[in-house]
């Protein structure tokens, strides 16, 4: 018998007295916790493969199931935490990089929720949105600094190629293999219901999803998995990922289990092949390589879609920002160290990168000072986890916000944070048919549109509630913001007030 | 008329549209009490084989042989929707040998039983489509 290190970190709670021994549990789970003792003529469940992810809870028929937090412990220690030992045992026994999925779990400060929200009392007054005018719609792409005549001195209309979203919220990138095929409908189908748009990740895009173009954003990333001129013409707008909130600095891995069939063709490499996105663009070394790219991708769809370059948030954000600003790219996508992924090294997502609050108001901030924030769109994403959120960051200066964590758990997602391991019982991170089909993208897409309408609805009333009407009115407008137990120091890289001034 | 139909592409093999139904049709008003310690006899059934399942329930032919097979008149259709009269069924399973889905089966008693569209319980509409997970059976107008 070998020395077991690692303890279960959940147990699953069965109340007996409720289980009338259906089995759904045992059929639903892909991590074969539980399975049913005929001898016993009752289920057991084996705590160690439970990841918490509740899929055996939401479908219990009786409310039998609970999960539980494993209450054994090691010695108190604030140091040595249960946590930290764990880790070192799993490296002992593995030699490996740790691999965690989603965004950073840790406490560091989350800005958002030390930021208030203004309303108009007495000198001026809120805006009813249900009886009144409540403009959500909003433009992503270069913005004109001059009127363009013609020889006749007719204005000329025909400006840089805009996205127009009728909500501030885009779905962000997540590739053809890191989700399912069925997680990609949805989210494809909701985006052209909500009138807004999808991001392909790195993936390509599936033959099936060409029909959505109008409402894709097509990336293309430094493995430019997928990328040939129909895709590129496919989609509305070309996003560059230079990085990613979750693992800024570091490339991608899809294992060569995962590159099968429709993955392969899509992707447009061989089946079993491992997919490695490489850390750099080898060929973007400077602002100048990152132009010539823009202008390639501009070239080859013409000079009629927009160009998004998106970065993570990291210390030099700013100044990297602005060099972006320069290198002809409508769209600018910066990406807060809480964002999501399918998988990142532990070490990297926890502790790389820097909160999107304080990377997009340093931003937003630079482009202003240099004069150049009306030559971009700003969006960002890294857990945006409600409406208020998107209402802070629209009052901080982005154009628009990227969703995909708060998208997945509208899927079903319940943040077990176990992607890696290809077992998604929700039929999302996964790619096992009979996982893939347990997401039923009928169901998904309504899901995602009640999810950004919900949103709409409490957009409008926070801003009816400022009195203002319009995206267009609150973006940038930080007198709308006030901090809560803010330092000076963040008061002045948010450039905000606190509370009571 | 509505009925039931299914779709094998979303149906997950999780069996619980067989515990709703035989908890609609239980006649109690808790599951737990309904079907702790029971073995269910639903009247819609999962067939599956590998990762290939679907639900398979009376389709309420327009036709129906079971019907037409009926030597007592307990099978009646009526607006569309067959359902038994236990006390003039004597057993017999005509019915069972003549429906091609498998769809009526013995019932606890002497009668057969079969899907009636929770017409006759307290469930109002079909349990197993209130259900379902993953909307794999759905109940409407075709």
């Amino acid at each position: 018998m070998p020395v077991n290190y690692l303890m279960p970190e959940y147990e699953v709670y069965r109340n007996p007295a409720r289980c009338i021994a259906c089995r759904a549990c045992e059929r639903q789970c892909a991590n074969e916790v539980h399975h049913y003792d005929a001898d016993l003529k009752a289920m057991v469940a084996d705590d160690a493969k439970c990841v918490n992810c509740h899929r055996c809870v939401s479908l219990c028929p009786t409310r039998a199931l609970k999960i539980v937090k494993s209450d054994h412990t090691f010695r108190e220690n604030a140091n040595w935490t249960g946590e930290a030992i764990t880790e070192i045992y799993k490296q002992a026994a593995t030699g490996g990089v740790l691999l965690s999925a989603m965004g950073n779990p840790k406490a560091f400060p989350i800005y958002w929720d030390k930021l208030l929200i203004n309303a108009s009392q007495v000198t001026n007054p809120p805006i009813d949105p249900l009886r009144e005018p409540m403009e959500t719609r909003t433009f992503l792409g270069k913005k004109s600094d001059t009127i363009r005549r013609d020889a006749q001195g007719n204005i000329l209309c025909q400006g840089e190629p805009q996205l127009e979203l009728k909500v501030p919220i885009m779905f962000s990138a997540m590739s053809y293999g890191s989700i399912s095929y069925n997680a990609h409908a949805s989210l494809a189908r909701a985006a052209q219901a909500l009138g807004t748009y999808y991001n392909t990740g790195e993936g390509g895009l599936h033959q099936d999803f060409y029909q959505y173009g109008a409402n894709t954003i097509v990336q293309v990333a430094s493995g430019r998995f997928g990328v040939f001129s129909d895709y590129l013409n496919a989609g509305a707008a070309i996003e560059i990922k230079m990085g990613q909130g979750a693992k800024p600095g570091i490339g991608g891995h899809l294992p060569g289990a995962k590159i099968v069939g429709d993955i392969s063709r899509t992707r447009m490499i061989p089946e079993g092949s491992d997919a490695i996105s490489p850390a750099p663009h080898h060929d973007i070394y400077s602002i100048e390589d990152l132009r010539q790219l823009v202008f390639s991708l501009k070239e080859a769809t013409h000079y009629q879609k927009p160009v998004f370059v998106k970065i993570a948030a990291v210390h030099n954000v700013a100044a990297i920002a602005s060099g972006i600003a320069r290198s002809g790219a409508d769209v600018i996508c910066i990406d807060g160290f809480r964002g999501g992924t399918g998988a990142a090294p532990t070490r990297i997502r926890d502790n790389v990168g820097i909160p999107i609050e304080l990377a997009l108001a340093s931003v937003d901030t630079r482009l202003r000072e240099e004069g150049i924030r009306d030559q971009v769109g700003l969006v960002v994403g890294g857990s945006i986890r409600n409406a208020a959120d998107v209402v802070k960051a629209i009052a901080l200066g982005a154009d628009a916000v990227y969703i995909a964590t708060s998208a997945l758990i509208a899927l079903g997602c319940h943040l077990c944070r176990s992607c890696q391991s290809g077992k998604c019982n929700w039929g999302i991170a996964t790619q096992r048919p009979e996982l893939v089909k347990r997401l039923n993208p009928d169901v998904g897409s309504q899901r995602l549109v009640n999810l950004v309408t919900a949103w709409k609805h409490e957009i409008e009333e926070i801003m009816g509630g400022m009195g203002i009407n319009s995206i267009e009115a609150l973006r940038g407008n930080r007198m709308m913001l006030r901090g809560i137990g803010l330092t000076d120091r963040e008061l002045s890289i948010l450039g905000i007030r606190h509370a009571g001034e | 008329m509505k009925r039931i139909y299914v779709n094998e592409a979303w149906c997950l093999g999780c069996h619980l549209c067989e515990y709703y139904c035989a908890f609609a049709n239980s006649g109690e008003d808790d599951m737990v009490k309904a079907l702790k310690g029971v073995t269910i006899h639903p009247r819609i059934q999962i067939e599956s084989q590998g990762n290939i399942s679907f639900a398979v329930s009376c389709r309420h032919c327009p036709e129906p042989l079971c019907v037409k097979g009926c030597i007592t008149g307990a099978l009646t259709q009526k607006d569309g929707v067959i359902t038994i009269d236990e006390n003039k069924c004597v057993g017999c399973y005509t019915c069972i040998l003549s429906c091609p889905y498998g769809a009526v089966m013995p019932g606890e008693g002497t009668a057969v039983q079969k899907c009636e569209l929770c017409t006759r319980n307290a469930q109002g509409s079909p349990a197993c489509v209130a259900g379902c997970p993953n909307q794999a059976i759905v109940w409407e107008e075709r």
